[in-house]
């Protein structure tokens, strides 16, 4: 399956955030999208999940237009995993993945013991199986990370669109969250996810795309892309990068 | 199945305080019946024969409180229900049933009924049509302002025609006879099912088992909806129809009883909490839970209301009087996790 963004204008109803943005992903692989703070990141994200509609342009799914499908026809093929967030209700680790299952029942539908059944495979999948009854207000940053990301594989979509998802979560976590993107990839799902961090793209990413001030300043392959003199560029700030034999890493000039 | 069987407790809870409430209800009183004579008389009455007690005894049980206790357990349910239901839409446990300004519409139709002199059943209709059109403004007032956070728009869009309404309640007042309605008024927005009679029961059955029968035909939807906005559309829910039939749902049941038992504060702010931390907070467990601790908490409250004293106390204060501790403590013990 394909998503694309053809010439996008992507913004707000008062405010226009980005112009011609043309992005394209297939299953199988991952896209890394970095830039600046306010540099359109998050909106272009939420267009191309088809949250908030283009200004101009068109997102298609496998050459439809998104908009011609339904809400939950939608939420069967691409998933969202939010930032984490404290929620308001302490509803449990389970119920919160349950409601992944939202999209495959009509609108009075209760779970079915098939979808509990995929929530309980999917908690076993991120290796949180026991948190299934703990309240989803107790437990840590990390684990909250994952049972989004639980949530979003039990909605069984093509596509997963993770928002910033190494933000706030500890060395270990982060590195735990990558390895799980590149687990979702090898397994056939197309993964798009934003990241302050030019490294987790150089770990995690097939392909990144450099977005400032809402323009495509670069995109293809993360090993092309990923140079010194691009992010100098993408942030308008010295990078220095330290290679050795295991690889190349960036950090902050 | 864990969550199944720990959520067993709290319903027999929930069911002990409704059966509670239902035996003092209909036992204590300026006639106090006998528990026994209670039980033979609906024993006697579902096994369709008379009973050996006297006239006196049966006549109050169905005349007198029947219909009273009938109309507790209903105004409770769905006043806890509307709570409930409003608390997850906008995802604050603060909300009450008359966020959006329910109370405030019935209660100017109300006043504005027993100022024109109509008579009960007008006064309730207009109390029930005030309530809905309260809503109906807000919701159209809050649509129509173009935000990014909808539900605050909508909340905030609540308090301030709520206060509209509420300053023409002040005028009504200000004009009405002091002598013949300003005290009926008043009896009116502090809340009272005294008056209440069997012919109360139908109109106000009707709109809370429609509105209710609503609200738990949705209840899976509603974990989804407590979700921020963004997250539930994400996951396939259309939630600007969901949210109106949701608001819809909830004004109803909240008119109908304020409608018919007056302003009755706070039951719909501290139920749903009581009902959360006996079931937890989905909706499939919360909305039957609250329903029946709702119907038992105010025939508790009203059983209170026409024994504490010589005259009656209206219904608002002593859930206020009740409420407000209550409140209090909820939130300094469990502010960390609503649960």
């Amino acid at each position: 399956m394909i998503l694309e963004g053809d010439k996008l204008t992507i913004g707000y109803p008062d405010r226009v955030v980005g112009t011609s943005l043309d992005v394209r992903m297939e299953t199988g692989e991952v896209l890394a999208l970095l830039g600046p703070n306010g540099g359109g990141k998050t909106t272009l994200l939420k267009t191309l999940l088809g949250l908030l509609p283009p200004k101009a342009g068109e997102v298609r799914l496998d050459g439809a237009d998104l908009s011609s499908r339904s809400i939950r026809e939608r939420a069967r093929l691409i998933a969202y995993v939010p930032q984490t967030h404290v929620a308001t209700f302490a509803f449990t680790v389970e119920a919160v993945v349950l409601m992944g299952r939202t999209a495959h029942g009509d609108l009075f539908a209760r779970p079915t013991a098939r979808d509990r059944m995929v929530a309980v495979t999917m908690l076993d999948r991120l290796g949180i199986a026991a948190l299934a009854n703990r309240p989803y207000t107790m437990i840590s940053g990390g684990e909250r990370q994952l049972v989004l990301l639980a949530r979003a594989l039990a909605q069984e979509p093509q596509f997963i669109v993770l928002d910033e998802p190494t933000a706030n979560l500890d060395f270990g976590n982060q590195g735990k969250v990558m390895r799980e993107i590149r687990a979702l990839a090898a397994s056939g799902l197309g993964v798009l996810f934003t990241t302050h961090d030019p490294n987790h793209a150089l770990r995690a990413a097939d392909r990144a795309y450099l977005l400032r001030g809402g323009e495509r300043i670069a995109e293809g392959p993360t090993k092309e892309i990923l140079t010194q003199a691009q992010l100098e560029a993408l942030y308008g700030a010295p990078v220095r990068v330290i290679t050795d034999a295991t690889g190349t890493a960036f950090v902050p000039g | 199945m864990n969550n199944v069987r720990s959520a067993v407790p709290g319903f027999a809870i929930a069911i002990a305080v409704l059966i509670a409430g239902l035996l003092l209800a209909l036992t204590v009183g300026r006639y106090p019946v006998g528990l026994g004579d209670l039980l033979s008389v609906l024993y006697a009455k579902l096994a369709g024969h008379r009973a050996d007690v006297h006239p006196a005894v049966e006549s109050v049980i169905f005349q007198v409180r029947g219909p009273r206790v009938i109309a507790a357990m209903l105004v409770g349910a769905a006043l806890a229900v509307a709570g409930t239901a409003f608390q997850g839409l906008f995802r604050n446990p603060l909300v009450s049933p008359d966020i959006l300004g329910a109370s405030s519409g019935a209660a100017l139709g109300a006043v504005v009924g027993i100022y024109l002199s109509l008579g009960i059943f007008a006064i309730q209709a207009v109390a029930f049509v005030g309530g809905l059109i309260a809503v109906a403004i807000v919701y159209v007032i809050g649509a129509a302002v173009r935000s990014r956070d909808p539900i605050l728009v909508l909340v905030l869009t609540g308090v301030v025609v709520g206060s509209l309404f509420g300053a023409g309640v002040g005028l009504v007042k200000y004009l009405a006879d002091p002598y013949n309605q300003l005290p009926a008024m008043t009896f009116w927005l502090l809340g009272s099912l005294s008056s209440t009679g069997i012919a109360d029961l139908l109109p106000l059955f009707g709109p809370v088992a429609l509105g209710t029968a609503v609200l738990v035909a949705l209840r899976w939807r509603m974990n989804v909806m407590s979700l921020p906005e963004e997250e539930a559309r994400a996951l396939g829910v259309a939630t600007g129809p969901l949210r109106i039939a949701i608001v819809a749902a909830a004004t109803l049941v909240t008119s109908a009883s304020v409608a018919t038992a007056g302003i009755i504060g706070w039951v719909g702010l501290v139920v749903p909490h009581l009902a959360r931390s006996l079931v937890g907070p989905d909706f499939a467990r919360l909305l039957p839970a609250a329903a029946i601790l709702g119907g038992g908490y105010l025939l508790l409250i009203d059983t209170l209301a026409r024994t504490m004293a010589q005259v009656e106390i209206p219904l608002g204060i002593l859930t206020a009087v009740i409420g407000t501790p209550f409140f209090i403590w909820l939130l300094a013990s469990v502010q960390k996790n609503w649960s």
